[in-house]
């Protein structure tokens, strides 16, 4: 080929280049880089498990284990038949009536948690094991009781509020724990093992060597996020709300609001932390050191007040303390957007500052 | 003759290694050009400069009249990479891969057309993971094609494929060849330099040694042919010092009981040979005959051969 036509070929394929080309919404690299990554995470059993089903089985688990019962009806025995009338009044106790010996036997074998036996001159003994907390409950009821048939009066009227409605049990603390922890892993994980796997394979270098923008590449990885956000939210509090009646007393947009912004923070971080890592194993053992100590102090499973004083302004300044303070305060106390400021402010944060330093740090190659 | 590719003086060292070593190197427009050497002999770190993916230390690029530092986006539009061991993503189907590729470019084929490039179009729905090194290949070949480049990097294009798979290859690069792209390949594969490469540049230690055609480069040495042959017994060696007698023959290297002659005219130095084993009393076991190749112009510039290291 001769060179003037070489020459002339490559001026008019520049100025194809250069004519803009009516496409779909669907061919830009920002909605392809984000479809891949889309399809690549349903394309993994194992992320669908851990991201879906994992957080559901553990609800579902601990909702059972520490679900709220009616208080327990006491068996204890009594030697007499007067005793027995007297102590039957209080109806938190199951008596039955026994001669001594079986009683004794009862007792010892713990059917019954207290017997009750009369003393000399109208006394009454109670035998029990005073390290088992329901002898001692047993103690203080059959003890009214016994008083109270015998004429006591009690000098203050009391009356019991009873609280056992939604927003106050343990599943109702648990579901913005667990939804925190969700949206933890998630971004974390989803993050770095795509990003540090993209970089082992040599993928990221073949796409940095294309005229893709490269803040594209790892803006598909929020907008994944974002998609998958939908699902992830949706399961858990869908599962809180039908199976336990767990409440979203705060505005939904709020709420909606609170996730987006909690899962950018992790996602950041997530970058930060797969920003140089070349190989799986040294990423996983800097997200786990990393989501560790929060899993353990941030409340998701219990309070992370029971923790010392001193320990309180640090534990509040990590992201995932932040996010799950913020979800209670919206789900179970209705607070608003004004009243998570500070939350929101921490997020914010490591936002702002984990992703600028995974900028400078990245490693593209 | 324009050029596609001018790079002078280029340098670029790693922390104990001089990869590159003050290169000058220009491709014309249109032609296929090889860039040959041994393992570690700079070839990817001076392809992955002028792909604009390390920075040199120092030296200048030009390519198809623009440079790095101030045209990139409009430079990354007209190049097609092909990258050495590159892994796509197995969870991703061919069709998904190539259009992910072609939405980065302003023009060129559709995905489709791209994989049809490369005779893939039974796999388009296949999984990225099933296919085979070959049709992997061919798929990162079609993802150096999407964007329509007016020059294509072929880093190590057939390392590690079977045979048929590299001849596959090859007759893809001829098609592009006569598209009229100028390509840069990097081998180490002798014969796949003579078959596709219009010049080739031989590389070591981060330096061109030898720059021509195949054809020149082979006449540079002098030498057309090449006879190997193994001959004597235990008990009475070869007297080789008799061979350098030999008419045409340019020289003798002796190893490992094998000898190898360098000659000019194939056909008066082996019965030349034959005689003066004949007039030693030894015999002949075992007698190879080749054109001299690019392998050969390698170990005469270098006293090495190419797949040592």
């Amino acid at each position: 080929m001769s060179n003037v036509t070489a020459i002339s070929d490559l001026e008019a394929k520049e100025a194809a280049r250069k004519t803009p080309r009516p496409s779909a919404w669907t061919d830009h690299p920002l909605a392809q880089l984000t479809w891949v990554r889309f399809l690549e995470f349903i394309r993994e059993p194992e992320a669908l498990f851990w991201v879906f089903i994992f957080p559901i089985l553990l609800a579902a688990g601990l909702g059972i284990a520490f679900r709220n019962r009616p208080a327990d009806v006491l068996k204890i025995a009594a030697i007499t038949p007067q005793l027995a009338q007297s102590l039957r009044q209080e109806k938190l106790l199951d008596v039955s009536q026994l001669p001594t010996g079986a009683a004794e036997e009862a007792l010892r074998t713990g059917k019954v948690a207290l017997l009750a036996a009369p003393g000399p001159g109208g006394s009454v003994v109670y035998k029990y094991d005073d390290t088992n907390p329901e002898g001692r409950t047993a103690r203080m009821l059959a003890d009214r009781a016994v008083q109270r048939a015998a004429g006591r009066a009690d000098p203050v009227t009391s009356t019991d509020q009873l609280m056992r409605e939604p927003g106050s049990r343990y599943i109702d603390f648990l579901i913005p724990g667990l939804l925190g922890m969700n949206l933890m892993g998630s971004a974390i994980w989803g993050m770095g093992f795509a990003i540090v796997d993209a970089r082992r394979k040599k993928l990221m270098k073949r796409l940095v060597a294309t005229p893709m923008p490269r803040h594209y590449f790892l803006l598909s990885f929020v907008l994944s996020r974002l998609v998958l956000l939908v699902v992830e939210v949706g399961v858990v509090l869908g599962f809180g709300a039908v199976a336990f009646g767990v409440p979203i007393r705060g505005s939904i947009l709020d709420l909606v609001l609170l996730c987006v912004l909690a899962s950018m923070s992790f996602s950041a971080l997530g970058l930060l932390l797969a920003s140089r890592a070349r190989t799986i194993e040294a990423v996983s053992g800097l997200m786990n050191s990393v989501m560790m100590p929060m899993w353990i102090v941030s409340g998701v499973f219990f309070s992370a007040q029971r923790f010392p004083d001193f320990a309180q302004p640090v534990i509040k300044a990590l992201p995932l303390t932040a996010a799950i303070d913020a979800l209670r305060l919206n789900m179970l106390q209705g607070a608003s957007l004004r009243q998570v400021a500070s939350q929101m402010g921490v997020l914010g944060l490591w936002l702002v500052v984990c992703f600028a330093l995974a900028l400078k740090l990245f490693r593209w190659r | 003759m324009a050029a596609a590719l001018e790079v002078h003086n280029l340098r670029k060292a790693y922390r104990d290694v001089v990869a590159v070593d003050g290169l000058d190197l220009r491709v014309r427009l249109g032609e296929c050009f090889g860039l040959l050497g041994p393992n570690g002999a700079g070839k990817t770190t001076t392809i992955e400069i002028c792909e604009g993916l390390i920075a040199a230390d120092s030296g200048e690029v030009e390519m198809l009249g623009m440079r790095w530092e101030s045209d990139a986006g409009g430079l990354r539009q007209r190049l097609g990479i092909q990258l050495q061991d590159t892994q796509l993503s197995e969870k991703l189907t061919v069709f998904e891969t190539v259009r992910l590729f072609r939405s980065f470019y302003h023009a060129g084929p559709s995905a489709a057309e791209a994989i049809a490039l490369v005779q893939l179009e039974e796999k388009q729905k296949a999984r990225v993971g099933t296919l085979s090194g070959g049709q992997k290949q061919r798929l990162a070949m079609a993802c150096a094609l999407v964007g329509d480049p007016d020059f294509l990097f072929l880093d190590e294009p057939t390392t590690g494929l079977d045979p048929q798979a590299r001849r596959q290859l090859w007759d893809l690069i001829e098609e592009f060849k006569l598209a009229g792209r100028t390509i840069l390949l990097t081998t180490h594969y002798m014969d796949e330099a003579e078959r596709l490469c219009d010049r080739v540049a031989i590389m070591d230690h981060g330096k061109i040694i030898a720059l021509g055609t195949p054809r020149e480069l082979i006449a540079s040495i002098g030498v057309e042919h090449v006879v190997e042959f193994s001959a004597g017994v235990a008990s009475r060696a070869l007297a080789v010092s008799a061979l350098h007698e030999i008419e045409g023959v340019r020289d003798v290297k002796a190893e490992n009981g094998s000898v190898q002659l360098q000659v000019t005219e194939l056909h008066r130095a082996v019965p030349a040979l034959l005689a003066e084993l004949d007039r030693q009393g030894l015999p002949l076991t075992e007698l190879r005959t080749h054109s001299a190749s690019l392998e050969d112009v390698f170990v005469t510039l270098t006293g090495r051969r190419l797949r040592d290291e």
